[in-house]
């Protein structure tokens, strides 16, 4: 169990552009190119405060938009913990998979978090506790879960490829 | 059991009896498609490539378009970095700059095979779904895993039935009907699902069917298909993929659906999406006369001989209003060489459009088009999110080429039918 800092709250439909403007996507592929424009056109606050340890709590169809993949790699590479959202893009999801970035979906809890709540994580059980308040949400596939074991996909490839050779 | 298209051709793909929705499979694309971002993917696993080389020379379909010509030496350097890779590593499928937009090229050369799966790191890899293809957008990093691999795993989708019937009324074509649908549906409303379209779809060119499918990711959707009918087939005839080269899969009639719509094209006029979501859909009607410095007829939604067809008609002879810029860009060279033919392009240019070279151009925002603090674009493109044209205090509608070139025309948002 692990209880984070801060979380930072945003809205439904929460896209790929807002995440990480487009305009970047040909210029900055590394994360300490990608980390000064997290957020950029959605909250100028978040690149300059976010800590590792931190949570995003989001609306609906959180990472919609384009395939790129500097949001997911740019919150794992600040240290976000989790993303905890009412639903997600699917390409975000792959992408935050492909990365290690948690993602969780969990109407409930995003509808019960007030400012200023504590928030913690119990992943193994699959819960999240609010204010006291236990709520749960499903765990990964096993397909997936071996995935983000291996901190990513390119890690987890690299392990499957050298057990083939 | 009755089953749907993804189902069928999932189950066959991974070598299954069956499968069910949500079920996770392993499969082998027929290929895999980037562009320029070919850079930042093999940047990922260079010594990988080194020590293992890529799956199949075969899998990989490279076009360069989002940033062509390079628009400064960091792109430059990237594109040269892409040739280089496609030299050493032998790849057989690469198309470099000028071919085209990526999605257009593929299904012009023939790499759109009804029946395969293509993955590509771009979210309108979904357009092939208008030939069948089990088409779907994925990130970098899978890109870069599936160069090294040639497989990747894919959770069976729940689909989603659209009906249709009857023809569309002058001045109203497949992006109003698309739109329309997107706005009724909403942004989240297919996510994970495949879209099928059924019903009369002889109404429906390819053109047509291509801009439909290419808006799919705009609704969630993983894949959005259509049946290979004859047009279908008679097309890919046309360009070399054989009609016995494929398998033609398609959902048993009483397969299970999660939802089921209807539209009646007659029953479509033309909309808009309003800025900043595509599913910010309104009737045209409500925003005639909003003021506009930019119209943009291109990308790979709707930058095709029929959208190029259908602004010329309109242009034919006029002038577009002076403020205003009229940006038009061809979806692929063989589509600019055959406007040209048929004089699209001289009209085009003669009533006051700047023609650009076929890519991406001004869509990405950039460059080639980028917007101003407070300038409104009327584009045919498939996005209108903050920023999208490279300026966060532009406004972007999105429409048909119809409501585009009759706008040009006046500097305002216009409905196509007062002039059609
Ligand atoms: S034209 Fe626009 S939407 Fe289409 S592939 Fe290019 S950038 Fe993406």
């Amino acid at each position: 169990m692990s209880e984070t800092n801060r979380v930072w709250k945003y809205g439904n439909d929460i896209n790929t552009d807002m995440l990480f403007p487009g305009k970047y996507t040909y210029t900055c592929s590394t994360a300490d190119e990608i980390i000064p424009h997290l957020l950029e056109d959605l909250d100028p606050d978040f690149a300059n405060n976010v800590k590792s340890g931190d949570l995003i709590l989001a609306g609906k169809n959180f990472g919609c938009g384009s395939s790129r993949e500097q949001p997911a790699l740019g919150l794992r590479a600040v240290g976000i913990d989790a993303v905890i959202a009412k639903s997600y893009a699917r390409i975000f999801y792959r992408a935050a998979i492909n990365q290690g970035l948690l993602l969780i979906e969990c109407p409930q809890a995003v509808d019960a978090y007030r400012e200023g709540d504590d928030v913690e994580l119990n992943l193994d059980q699959g819960e999240i506790i609010i204010a006291g308040k236990t709520y749960t949400f499903p765990t990964l596939p096993e397909e997936i879960l071996a995935i983000r074991e291996a901190g990513g996909l390119l890690e987890y490839t690299r392990k499957k490829l050298e057990q083939k050779k | 059991m009755a089953k749907t298209f993804a189902e069928k051709l999932l189950a066959r793909k991974a070598g299954l009896a069956e499968v069910e929705p949500g079920q996770i499979v392993t499969v082998k694309p027929e290929h895999l498609l980037t562009h320029d971002n070919t850079a930042a993917i093999i940047g990922k696993i260079e010594s990988d490539l080194e020590k293992y080389g890529v799956a199949s020379p075969e899998l990989s379909v490279i076009v360069l378009d989002h940033v062509v010509p390079a628009a400064n030496e960091k792109i430059a350097t990237n594109h040269k970095k892409i040739r280089e890779f496609v030299k050493k590593f032998n790849i057989k499928h690469f198309y470099d700059a000028g071919e085209g937009i990526c999605h257009q090229v593929v299904i012009e050369k023939g790499h759109a095979v009804p029946g395969t799966i293509v993955v590509g790191s771009d979210s309108h890899t979904c357009s092939y779904g208008a030939l069948g293809v089990f088409s779907t957008g994925v990130d970098r990093t899978e890109a870069a895993a599936l160069m090294l691999t040639g497989e990747t795993w894919l959770k069976v989708p729940q689909s989603i039935k659209i009906s249709l019937s009857g023809d569309f009324p002058t001045g109203v074509s497949a992006k109003d009907l698309i739109l329309q649908i997107i706005g009724d549906v909403r942004a989240d409303g297919a996510n994970y699902c495949s879209v099928e379209f059924h019903g009369e779809l002889d109404k429906l060119s390819l053109d047509d069917r291509i801009t439909i499918s290419n808006m799919g990711v705009e609704m969630g959707a993983k894949i959005a298909i259509f049946p290979v009918d004859d047009l279908a087939a008679n097309y890919l005839n046309s360009i070399g993929v054989e009609y016995t080269s494929y398998e033609n899969i398609w959902s048993d009639p009483d397969a299970n659906y999660l939802k089921e719509f209807e539209y009646d094209l007659s029953k479509i006029s033309p909309v808009v999406s309003k800025p900043h979501t595509v599913d910010n859909v309104a009737s045209v009607t409500e925003v005639l006369g909003t003021e506009i410095q930019q119209c943009f007829l291109g990308t790979c939604t709707n930058g095709r001989l029929r959208d190029f067809e259908v602004a010329a008609s309109i242009l034919k002879g006029k002038k577009i209003t002076p403020s205003l810029r009229f940006i038009v860009l061809p979806a692929s060279r063989s589509i600019f060489n055959e406007a040209i033919r048929r004089g699209y392009i001289e009209t085009l240019s003669e009533a006051g459009a700047i023609v650009l070279p076929t890519g991406c151009g001004p869509c990405l925002g950039a460059h080639q088009g980028v917007l101003a603090p407070g300038e409104v674009c009327l584009s045919t493109a498939n996005r209108n999110f903050k920023g999208r044209m490279g300026c966060k205090d532009a406004e972007i509608y999105l429409a048909s080429p119809e409501t585009v070139a009759v706008s040009a025309l006046y500097g305002k948002i216009t409905d196509p039918r007062s002039e059609l």
